[in-house]
């Protein structure tokens, strides 16, 4: 069984001593005047195999419980279903960073054969920016985090996956999200090159966005899972907390989001090259300061598989280096160009895009703001802070009312200079909005005014995108889809806002919570073994007004590691989720029993599928405006 | 005396400063309302003037300290120098138990009692606050 270890260790040596060949090949082929040499390609593709190899050795080590392997070991356990051994291998933190290196080989592979018709020189420098990262991980890896570690003796039995983890969408979650993080490195490592170059054009613009879109869909649809994860699995019945460990996620996604929009600018209008060059550099950065944060153990969370300063030392010098390399060829390489048509008059598409990049920027700030100043002031004043989800809604909400509306109206303008009478339909839509929106929010809540001008201005971008559906012959039909996706998005979470309701209360077996609207009766708690947990399942039943509704909740008595989890049961309708949780503390007869009604859930994560498959029909359609 | 493009530079200049000066003034002073500040029972016990704003305190649940109610549960949260007395209605986590490392949010009513209105909810069993384990190495 070791045997699978020691190829997984050796072919992950043999792997950085293949970045030696393609770094030497790229140099001497970017002097000469041939075309790419076949060899990087070649040693490229030996590279990838070999950190291929390397991971299917950690899986199959995983797969046969081969404990003398220390990840394996601290991750797994005999008694688990062979599904979650596997995506145990992911699992924790030197697995994951194998994967990390897995994908970053990937793409650089992918950008090798798929920009053929690009300039050879842009080809070869972008390579060479990526084995920097590349050989920067391997280090890592090897040093700080070898999933390789032998134990001896070895143990007979391992100490299981932490069983929150075991859990399909979490199994998905990472290299998904893997895929959206490490895109960004060949964002940034050809965004650098074609500055080094002065390639920065149309043409590079119209492959360098493929990249942009391949790593917003995947970044999208990893936060999504691991959202979804978090609303059923941790029991709190949301979906986004605010939790440093979230943020870092949705740093990278803005400044990608934002990026996305600046590349369509370029390859159109060839301007905003310097947001472009700007954007790639942070959205990597980005991604690597939510690795460093995540893994140094500054941030807790599940995400925290093991603090361990050093590695955050690590990632935290290497990080310095990339951005003082990145810096340098920005301030030396870039010059501005100056054929660049900066004038444009305050009625364009131009303006509206660049107003919402700003905004954009702002919501980045404040979410950086929010997830490092409490490290920052523990650092300087040892004062322990946190903070919390009211400084992030204060300072977002009010400002996605003009983000909403010059997202709906951005796409309705030309490019330089609108004529204002031909949109006369814009205002009109616009009153036709509020005027909904005030009868919608009328009836129910507190926070009236702001309220109403959201729901407005979300549904002015709503109706507006219908209206290009139905109207309009050309279309931008990929970009007006992911901006409908988010008029739903925004609408579905102010109305699960406005409408959620929840009970919590503690009730022993047999007892009924009553109040004047609804009966929540336990009726009784079974037990079952399973595999690798023991499960304790509550039977209730809500009556509602006139409808009645069976929830069966469960507890899990997870034997190795030994943790309670709980398992919300939840009852999706188009309409809204019903959602019950029960916990327990020790020794007691009571349950800790929530209720919660949640309208409009399933839409806030069809609307999320919808933008990012608004992104995949972009991928399919070259020719768009 | 100037041309009519230096004039439109000059305010655009102008309007982008005081929108950056009144937008960081507004994250810091919402930075400043929104903090919550974490605590242990020690600590509780030297604060000065008590005041309405939300903290956290944390520590360890104090062994046979939980009594559970039907619509609250109550506990002590120990530093093992200091403690103090919780009331809580809410969910309660599932790692929530006596002899364990607890997170919680809430108000002061005085400095033995404590109103929480959330219980943190922890992934991991091993995992202990960084601040409880801070405040308990002391000892």
């Amino acid at each position: 069984m070791m045997i699978y270890s020691a190829i997984g260790f050796y072919s992950l040596i043999l792997g950085l001593a293949m970045s030696f060949p393609v770094i030497f090949f790229s140099i001497k082929n970017f002097k000469d005047n041939k075309i790419l040499d076949s060899k990087i390609i070649n040693f490229s593709f030996l590279q990838l195999l070999l950190v291929i190899i390397s991971f299917l050795g950690l899986i199959m080590s995983f797969v046969f419980s081969d404990f003398s392997n220390e990840t394996v070991f601290n991750n797994s356990h005999t008694s688990e279903p062979l599904f979650y051994k596997i995506t145990g291998t992911w699992g924790n933190h030197e697995g994951s960073l194998l994967l990390w290196l897995l994908v970053l080989n990937l793409f650089i592979f992918i950008f090798l054969i798929q920009s053929r018709d690009l300039l050879k020189n842009y080809r070869i420098l972008t390579v060479l920016f990526q084995q920097i990262i590349i050989i920067g991980f391997f280090i890592f890896l090897i040093d700080t985090s070898n999933p390789f570690n032998h134990v001896f003796p070895t143990p007979s039995e391992g100490l299981g996956l932490n069983p929150i983890l075991q859990d399909p969408a979490l199994a998905i979650h990472p290299p998904i999200l893997y895929l959206g993080y490490v895109g960004s490195s060949i964002i940034f490592s050809s965004a650098l090159a074609a500055t080094t170059l002065n390639y920065i054009s149309k043409t590079w613009a119209t492959h360098f966005k493929i990249w942009v879109l391949i790593s917003w869909i995947f970044l999208t649809l990893g936060i999504l899972l691991g959202s979804i994860w978090a609303y059923y699995e941790l029991g709190w019945g949301g979906f986004w907390f605010w939790d440093p460990v979230e943020n870092v996620s949705l740093m990278p996604w803005l400044a990608l989001t934002t990026l996305l929009h600046c590349v369509l600018v370029l390859e159109k209008r060839s301007t905003l090259t310097s947001w472009v060059i700007i954007l790639s550099i942070s959205t990597f950065t980005l991604s690597m300061c939510g690795t460093f944060l995540v893994r140094s153990g500054i941030l807790n969370s599940v995400h925290t598989f093991a603090s361990d300063p050093e590695r955050g030392l690590f990632i935290l010098s290497f990080l310095f280096i990339l951005v003082f390399i990145s810096f340098f060829v920005f301030f030396v390489f870039h010059k501005s160009n100056r054929q660049e048509i900066i004038s444009f008059s305050l009625f364009s598409k131009e303006t509206s895009l660049l107003i919402n990049n700003w905004i954009m920027m702002y919501f980045l700030s404040v979410v950086l703001i929010g997830t490092i100043y409490p490290i920052f002031l523990d650092v300087i004043s040892s004062q322990k802070i946190s903070v919390g989800p009211p400084f992030y809604h204060k300072l977002i909400i009010p400002f996605l009312i003009p983000f909403l509306i010059f997202m709906a109206l951005g796409p309705q303008l030309k490019w330089i200079k609108s004529r204002f009478d031909e949109k006369i339909y814009l205002i009109f839509f616009l009153i036709i909005s509020f005027i909904t929106s005030y009868f919608i929010v009328k009836n129910f809540s507190e926070s009236f005014l702001i309220n109403t001008i959201l729901v407005g201005s979300a549904f002015y971008l709503f109706l507006i995108t219908i209206r290009d559906f139905l109207k309009k012959k050309k279309i931008n039909f990929s970009q007006n889809l992911s901006h409908f996706g988010f008029s739903l998005f925004i609408l579905s979470i102010l109305l699960n806002n406005i409408l959620s309701n929840e009970i919590i209360t503690n009730l022993r077996v047999g007892e009924t919570f009553e109040n004047e609207k609804l009966q929540i009766k336990f009726k009784e708690l079974k037990k079952y073994e399973e595999k690798n947990y023991i499960s304790f399942k509550g039977y209730f039943l809500i009556k509602e007004n006139k409808s009645k509704e069976e929830l069966e909740p469960e507890l899990r008595v997870y034997n190795q590691p030994n943790i309670v989890t709980s398992e919300a049961d939840i009852k999706t309708t188009f309409l809204k989720d019903k959602f019950i949780t029960m916990n327990t503390v020790q020794n007691e007869e009571y349950f800790n029993i929530r209720y919660q009604v949640k309208p409009f859930m399933l839409w806030i994560w069809i609307s999320v599928l919808i933008i990012s498959l608004g992104g995949i029909l972009g991928l399919f359609k070259n020719k768009s405006l | 005396m100037y041309g009519r493009k230096v004039k439109l530079r000059f305010f655009f200049i102008l309007l982008v400063l005081s929108v950056l000066i009144l937008s960081v003034f507004l994250v810091l002073k919402s930075l400043e309302e929104n903090v919550v500040y974490f605590k242990s029972p020690s600590e509780v016990k030297m604060i000065k003037e008590l005041n309405d704003k939300k903290i956290r305190i944390g520590g360890m649940v104090k062994k046979e300290s939980v009594e559970m109610l039907k619509n609250e549960i109550n506990f002590i949260i120990t530093d093992l120098k200091n403690e103090i007395k919780v009331t809580y209605s809410g969910v309660i986590p599932n790692l929530f138990s006596e002899g364990k490392g607890v997170v919680a949010e809430g108000f002061l009513k005085d400095r033995n009692f404590f109103q929480a209105s959330k219980i943190l909810a922890k992934h991991d069993e091993n995992y202990m606050p960084p601040e409880v384990k801070a405040s308990l190495k002391e000892k």
